[in-house]
């Protein structure tokens, strides 16, 4: 195996420098951090380059942090390089004001419906999307029921005490 | 009479107009719930737009108030075709963030248990193909053997479809000799229907018609849509979880992965039969390494996260401890973020999980290989038949609970 996660951390920062941030290694698989308007730029110089070719988009979905001020979103792209059997995770921070990241479908057409899925379950604005509504919930809804402030269960309920099952009242974790 | 006559149709007529068809939601040629409106002309399909959700159960969300163990459940309805891979996956996922080794007995077993569902899983899918290209016969040869995996399940976990089946660390209960038997009369009858099946359709003229170059893809294609699984590998991709990132000792296994060049459905047709003998021959080489091994092995020793026997926690004060702690949530699990996947049914079986240390996930995605490929599907069928259409969608083996999770 030639390409190392190492290498790949030295190519994007001499392409990239000071804006490749959160550069960790967790159980074998790099990660790594840019700012949300480089997304498709740093995508586009995985999916070209000779030596990196990650050409095949795994997964993407968001994370909500709502303690992180100004990056309470984080997209999450799961790239993965087939020849060299090389995966790795990349992360764009958007604030939850102002939710717009530009699409991928124009680079991975299976962007799509992943997109239109991290919509629907989180708000975040693709810009340049072709089709961005919700997938799996119904039109009419109003929210994004996957963010953090939406609890599972009813908060309002009296007659269950969990304080011992070790889900005290905190709202949503 | 060597030049072809057209009818002349005038403007706005209404033959000349295309109507619209809808697939589904619930209709017998969809085999779930989910719809495809189609634009027909004639039995042509103009274009199409799949519309997905009807099932959705938002599993996601749920997992993130659940403790790690109560996940498990959730995995089973997503592919519950090959419910077992999908709980095995889980339990892997969870073992590669607690950093658990699993005995080399508890991976073979596994392998076996995950073979056997995806030989349920793909003996379905081709049936199911046969049925809608109008083969019926060959779906019910298989079927019945369907039936003696799921006693297999029976025999280990005590459920069929839903499996629930294993824990982390290793199985619930160790494997009894009656689910080796019926493991090893699977594996003596098993083939011989298969042979059938394959006698009855592999160069059955009408189903090579019916089949080839219908919903062909590109490799190109193939992996932009994110196809994985049968379906990349139909259209000439050699890309397997199991080759390429070896989970659960299938680096000690032997065996090839077939593929197709034209990704077509008598393509993905062929790669699932193809892959249903090397599963047949992986679970044969782990019933022979089995024998090497100490049989009483059946579980890793980590009493902090492996549910003790019943009849330790009745008389053991370290198993009722341990037992409380693990119902309660209260066992430690590490901060961590990890992507595992696994080789399921119908592809790359993906587990994002995101820990902070809590007694559930802080955020759980699952990467549903069917939910990703359906995209391809409008692109597909267009210019295709109607009929076409419903055997492309067959082949690709769609499953609503991993559509929709």
């Amino acid at each position: 195996m030639s390409l190392t996660n190492d290498y790949i951390k030295q190519r994007l920062t001499e392409k990239f420098g000071e804006s490749i941030s959160q550069v960790e290694e967790s159980f074998g698989c790099l990660s790594f951090a840019a700012p949300k308007d480089l997304n498709l730029k740093v995508m586009q110089f995985l999916y070209d380059d000779e030596e990196l070719q990650f050409r095949f988009l795994t997964d993407l979905t968001a994370v909500h942090y709502p303690n992180r001020t100004g990056e309470e979103l984080a997209v999450v792209y799961h790239l993965h390089n087939f020849k060299e059997r090389v995966r790795l995770r990349f992360k764009v921070y958007t604030s939850i004001e102002d939710t717009r990241v530009f699409t991928a479908t124009r680079l991975f057409e299976s962007a799509n419906w992943m997109e239109r899925e991290t919509y629907d379950f989180f708000g975040v604005n693709f810009v340049g999307h072709p089709n961005l509504k919700r997938i799996l919930n119904v039109d009419e809804m109003t929210y994004f029921p996957m963010r953090k402030e939406f609890p599972l269960e009813d908060q309002t309920r009296t007659d269950k005490d969990d304080e011992m099952f070790g889900r005290g009242g905190h709202i949503g974790i | 009479m060597s030049e072809q006559q057209h009818i002349i149709l005038p403007e706005g007529s209404i033959e000349r107009q295309t109507q619209t068809l809808n697939l589904g939601p619930t209709h017998p040629a969809t085999h779930g719930v989910f719809q495809n409106i189609l634009e027909i002309d004639g039995e042509r399909i103009v274009s199409s737009e799949s519309t997905v959700g009807y099932i959705h159960r938002a599993f996601e969300k749920i997992a993130e108030r659940r403790p790690y163990y109560q996940i498990t459940p959730l995995t089973d309805r997503l592919n519950y075709c090959s419910s077992p891979i999908n709980n095995m996956g889980w339990h892997m996922t969870v073992e590669k963030l607690l950093g658990i080794q699993t005995p080399k007995r508890v991976d073979y077993l596994r392998v076996i248990i995950m073979e056997l569902a995806r030989i349920t899983d793909h003996l379905i899918c081709n049936g199911v193909v046969g049925v809608d290209s109008g083969a019926f016969s060959g779906f019910l040869y298989l079927m019945k053997y369907r039936e003696l995996a799921y006693e297999i399940y029976e025999e280990i976990c005590g459920s069929r479809l839903t499996t629930n089946i294993g824990r982390v660390g290793g199985f619930e209960r160790n494997f009894t000799p009656a689910a080796f038997e019926k493991i090893e009369r699977f594996l003596k009858e098993y083939p011989v229907a298969l042979k059938e099946f394959e006698t009855l359709m592999n160069r059955n003229r009408i189903f090579m018609e019916r089949t080839q170059g219908v919903g062909p893809i590109s490799a190109e294609r193939a992996m932009n849509y994110g196809f994985t699984g049968p379906n990349l590998r139909a259209a000439g991709v050699d890309y397997d979880v199991r080759v390429s990132q070896p989970y659960s000792s299938y680096e000690d296994f032997d065996f090839s992965i077939p593929v197709g060049t034209t990704g077509d459905c008598y393509d993905r047709f062929l790669v699932r039969n193809g892959e249903m003998w090397e599963s047949l021959s992986i679970i044969r080489q782990a019933m022979d390494k089995l024998k090497d091994l100490p049989s009483d092995v059946y579980h890793a020793d980590v009493p902090a996260y492996y549910l003790p026997e019943k009849s330790a926690v009745y008389t053991k004060m370290e198993a009722l401890i341990y037992h409380f702690k693990i119902i309660m949530g209260e066992a430690d699990i590490l901060p961590g973020e990890l992507y595992n996947p696994v080789e399921g049914g119908n592809g790359e079986l993906g587990f994002y999980l995101i820990s902070d240390g809590g007694r559930s996930p802080y955020r759980l995605h699952f990467r549903r290989p069917c939910f990703i490929y359906y995209q391809a599907y409008a692109e597909l069928i267009k210019g295709a038949m109607l009929s076409d259409a419903v055997i492309c969608m067959s082949s690709l083996n769609l499953i609503a609970g991993e559509l929709d999770a």
